[in-house]
């Protein structure tokens, strides 16, 4: 494959992530805020940041070391938070899965909720890509992201209090995803597949250890493939009608 | 405060576990075909993941302490619209979060 390529992949890919810039930022800033509320210095919050590169269980964590929960508690609550990381692992398996290991270990490495989406967005859309014009693609959309959110990490734990909650920094996650989900509904099992996690996560929220989500999530994903098993027998019928 | 050492075994611990989580399919699976029937069930796990993380986030904000906030829901609900309206990511972005501040400098 012609070098070019592989550039102008890498570059659809910042462009694509760049937008992301808004929530990834905010974010960061708000776990550097938080982390200096907690005690931590500027380069605990920064190593927090790089090590685990996911705001989210981050935050749990944070959380529950200042409520002074035992250690494995912390640990565990936020390892469960990020149980979603596995299934993001397992569906860009089939895109990524054929790259050497070490790049499948960057990929891994880099993996979160926003270089997931991106990238899942895209590899559906282009199912010509190669696998080295998608690693292209992802590592694209990684650099305008991850060094932003240990730059705002940083940012964060400098300022500390100095960051007024007018700014409501905690509703950049909401919106970001809402904003990357929107699209995906395109049709009914994905719908479907939506409405059962949001309504179960709901219902489930009060599980300890984040478990509702994983529930929520599971069922969504069974409600996603059955709707879809349904939808295509039921094309299949029509058209077998409209043959005799 | 927070003890030293225990924060050193969260972050490290969460890194290397977080790290693993990631890499569990991606580095075990690889090239491997897998089952019809579980790539499946992964083609909706974006939409059934991101939904479920982000729904007791708007119904009930730490931010207001789990109280319903306006503000926050009609955000949500204008993001939602534009989405599915122009499926552009950043014009969402960027209405939902002029109807946040919005709303809550109108209400504030």
């Amino acid at each position: 494959m012609p070098t070019s390529t592989i550039k102008s992949r890498y570059l659809q890919g910042v462009r694509d992530g760049a937008p992301f810039l808004f929530v990834i930022g905010p974010f960061g800033l708000l776990f550097g805020v938080v982390a200096t509320e907690a005690g931590l210095n500027v380069l605990e919050a920064l190593a927090f940041s790089v090590m685990v590169i996911a705001g989210a269980s981050q935050f749990t964590a944070l959380q529950l070391l200042v409520e002074d929960a035992p250690t494995f508690v912390a640990l565990a609550s936020a390892l469960a938070v990020n149980l979603r990381m596995a299934m993001y692992s397992a569906s860009m398996t089939p895109y990524l899965g054929k790259l050497p290991l070490w790049k499948r270990a960057i990929a891994a490495y880099f993996l979160v909720d926003q270089t997931y989406a991106v990238s899942l967005m895209k590899f559906e859309r282009d199912p010509e890509m190669t696998p080295a014009g998608r690693f292209a693609y992802f590592i694209g959309a990684v650099t305008p992201l991850c060094p932003l959110w240990y730059l705002f990490t940083a940012i964060g734990a400098i300022l500390g209090n100095a960051v007024p909650d007018a700014l409501a920094l905690d509703f950049a996650v909401p919106i970001t995803f809402l904003a990357i989900v929107a699209p995906m509904l395109r049709s009914l099992p994905h719908v479907a597949a939506a409405v059962v996690a949001i309504v179960l996560a709901l219902v489930f929220a009060w599980l300890p250890y984040n478990l509702g989500l994983f529930v929520a999530a599971i069922a969504g994903m069974m409600t996603g493939a059955q709707v879809e098993l349904m939808t295509q027998t039921k094309a299949a019928q029509a058209k077998a009608e409209a043959e005799t | 405060m927070i003890d030293r050492l225990d924060l050193w075994i969260v972050i490290v611990g969460l890194g290397l576990g977080s790290f693993l989580l990631r890499f569990a399919f991606l580095g075990l699976v690889g090239g491997r075909e897998l089952p019809a029937w579980l790539s499946r069930h992964l083609r909706y796990t974006a939409v059934a993941v991101l939904p479920a993380l982000i729904a007791p986030l708007i119904l009930w904000p730490g931010a207001t302490d789990g109280q319903i906030d306006p503000a926050r829901l009609s955000a949500s609900a204008v993001t939602i619209g534009v989405g599915l309206w122009t499926k552009n990511v950043l014009l969402s972005i960027a209405c939902g979060a002029v109807t946040l501040y919005g709303m809550l400098y109108l209400l504030g």
